[in-house]
């Protein structure tokens, strides 16, 4: 079988996404990369240094930028001519573009596979993971996207992938890029952390979260998380949140911070190594998933713990 | 113009879900039902741009069985001016349900059509962007405002890391994420006049597509268990459990 795998990268590096989606695509077949963009020499060259890379399509076009499936979701369309599966990262750039393309190629996408258990057979999360689901499927081709936690990073060096310049690919008119506010933050990502501090509604507030949270996170060069409750209550922004509803994360440790343990925060979280959950309420659900449980006032507990660690 | 909104009959979202002994899916029976909650922010923010009178009809469509008629009139006790059931007891994929919304936006025509991100049942978050490549409409995802200009539509999405603001040529496609707004509560009046308002009801055949699954499947089981670990007694013992584990500064 021949794969396809979306390269996520920011025009200047690839994205740590990526290499999940890899190990996956190498468990179907051949591994081929799309990097699509302009002026994307430099992520090319370091695409194919991934360890069992075979090829990579290189289509280098201003309409490619930003990566709007209006105009890229086509190219891989036609790509796909050429290959067997497309997979692409469950990020918010993989989840915009699969779908898309596997209606081009009238095939039924498997979104977030969590294993590959056979070359048509995979098993995914349902119900906020919940419940997981076996399926396999009938189409001729597949569209995947791939949950990154699920799978190991595949080695960035040791491959020696042939790069290959696509003509294909146009804009399609439709849609324009126009602007992002990404936050710029001196820590690592939610998703690849390998530390995560979460807080939650007990804070009570956004100057709680700062003072509290903040700091231990520093000292462990960790990254924030937070309930779905403190998001709601807006202690922090949208992209903090940690669920159900919010991102999926498997860090090493994970700090859960006067978060009681809902089943929407459980879902995000419940992968981590290691939980480790700091609650007043001694009855609060999130210690029936923690390794290491503290019962404790978290604003006296957590400054302890900062000035000790 | 007019505005579309799919909305989905599905378990619950306090409800914890509970795998068949079985192993064939999850048990839906005598369990409370209520609309996606990403659909029921679709409907709001229809009825929200109708308000502020950039829209002039809102339709909510549900494809599902007869009982997703209860849905269907919730959306209509919110504002909705009337609703397409397109009736069937599969359990139909995002590829045949866009299929579906195609053949439907082909008739209403509509500027643009909201759907939520995903359903909180199978979690697919597929079918917009599906139904966007099938209409070949621009699609805005995981929308956390939507400001319609003219013939365009500015869209804000929630991306990993941030925002990012699209501007997609009308016709177009949307879902929702969750901070787009917070639905409105259907009034007492509202639900009685909602009963009266115009629902038809179609089959897919209706629109000529073939809900036959393309995926199958195998099995559903429970995910892997977590148990509880141990209680410390105190920071001190944490920090020393936390060392031991080469997690400090």
């Amino acid at each position: 079988m021949k794969t396809l795998v979306w390269v996520e990268h920011d025009g200047k590096a690839v994205k740590d996404a990526t290499l999940a989606v890899v190990t996956a695509a190498s468990k179907l077949g051949e591994v081929h990369l799309l990097v699509a963009g302009s002026g994307v020499d430099a992520v090319a060259k370091e695409a194919a240094q991934i360890a069992g890379v075979g090829k990579v399509h290189v289509a280098d076009n201003a309409a490619f930028d930003h990566n709007l499936p209006e105009n890229v979701a086509p190219l891989v369309a036609e790509l796909m001519g050429g290959h067997d599966a497309f997979l692409a990262p469950a990020t918010t750039t993989g989840k915009n573009i699969a779908p898309r393309v596997a209606a081009l190629l009238d095939v039924m996408q498997i979104s977030e596979i969590l294993s590959v258990e056979g070359p048509k057979t995979f098993t995914r999360p349902i119900y906020a993971g919940n419940a997981i689901a076996t399926v396999e499927s009938s189409d001729a081709k597949l569209v995947l996207t791939v949950r990154g936690t699920a799978f190991d990073k595949t080695a960035t060096s040791g491959g020696s992938g042939a790069v290959e310049a696509v003509s294909a690919g146009s804009d399609a008119g439709i849609s324009t890029f126009v602007g992002a506010e990404i936050a710029k933050q001196d820590r690592p990502e939610l998703t690849s952390a390998k530390i995560i501090v979460s807080g939650g509604r007990a804070l009570g507030s956004s100057e709680k979260y700062q003072e509290v949270i903040v700091p231990l996170a520093d000292k462990l060069n960790a990254a924030l998380g937070a309930s779905r409750a403190a998001v709601d209550a807006g202690y922090v922004p949208n992209d903090y949140q940690v669920g159900q509803t919010g991102k999926i994360v498997a860090p090493q440790v994970y700090f859960a911070i006067g978060i009681s343990g809902a089943i929407q925060h459980l879902a995000g979280m419940k992968d981590s190594k290691t939980i480790v959950a700091i609650n007043k309420d001694e009855d609060a659900p999130i210690f029936q998933v923690a390794d290491f449980g503290l019962v404790a006032d978290l604003f006296n507990a957590v400054p302890e713990l900062t000035g000790k660690i | 113009m007019k505005i579309l909104v799919p909305v989905k009959r599905v378990l619950d979202y306090n409800v914890k879900p509970r795998v068949k002994s079985d192993g064939t899916g999850v048990d839906l029976a005598n369990v409370k039902m209520s609309m996606n909650p990403f659909d029921e922010i679709g409907i709001e923010e229809a009825i929200r741009l109708k308000e502020k009178g950039v829209a002039t009809e809102v339709v909510a469509i549900s494809v599902g069985p007869a009982k997703a008629q209860e849905t269907l009139r919730t959306a209509l006790a919110m504002g909705a001016d009337r609703a397409i059931l397109v009736q069937t007891d599969d359990d139909v994929e995002p590829l045949a349900l866009a299929k579906i919304f195609k053949a439907i936006a082909d008739a209403e025509a509509p500027g643009l059509v909201i759907l939520g991100k995903q359903a909180i049942d199978g979690d697919n978050n597929q079918t917009g962007q599906m139904l966007a490549a099938l209409t070949g409409w621009a699609q805005g995802t995981f929308a956390s405002a939507v400001n319609v200009d003219g013939d365009h539509v500015s869209v804000t999405r929630e991306v990993d890391g941030g925002l990012e603001t699209v501007k997609l040529k009308l016709p177009a496609i949307v879902t929702t994420d969750l901070r787009l707004n917070e639905p409105r509560y259907a009034s007492l009046p509202n639900i009685m006049k909602a009963k009266s308002k115009p629902l038809d009801t179609k089959t897919p055949a209706d629109y000529g597509v073939d809900t036959t699954p393309r995926v199958k499947t195998v099995k559903v089981s429970e995910p892997p268990v977590r148990s509880a670990g141990v209680k410390v007694a105190d920071v001190d013992e944490l920090v020393a459990k936390l060392k031991a584990m080469g997690v400090h500064s």
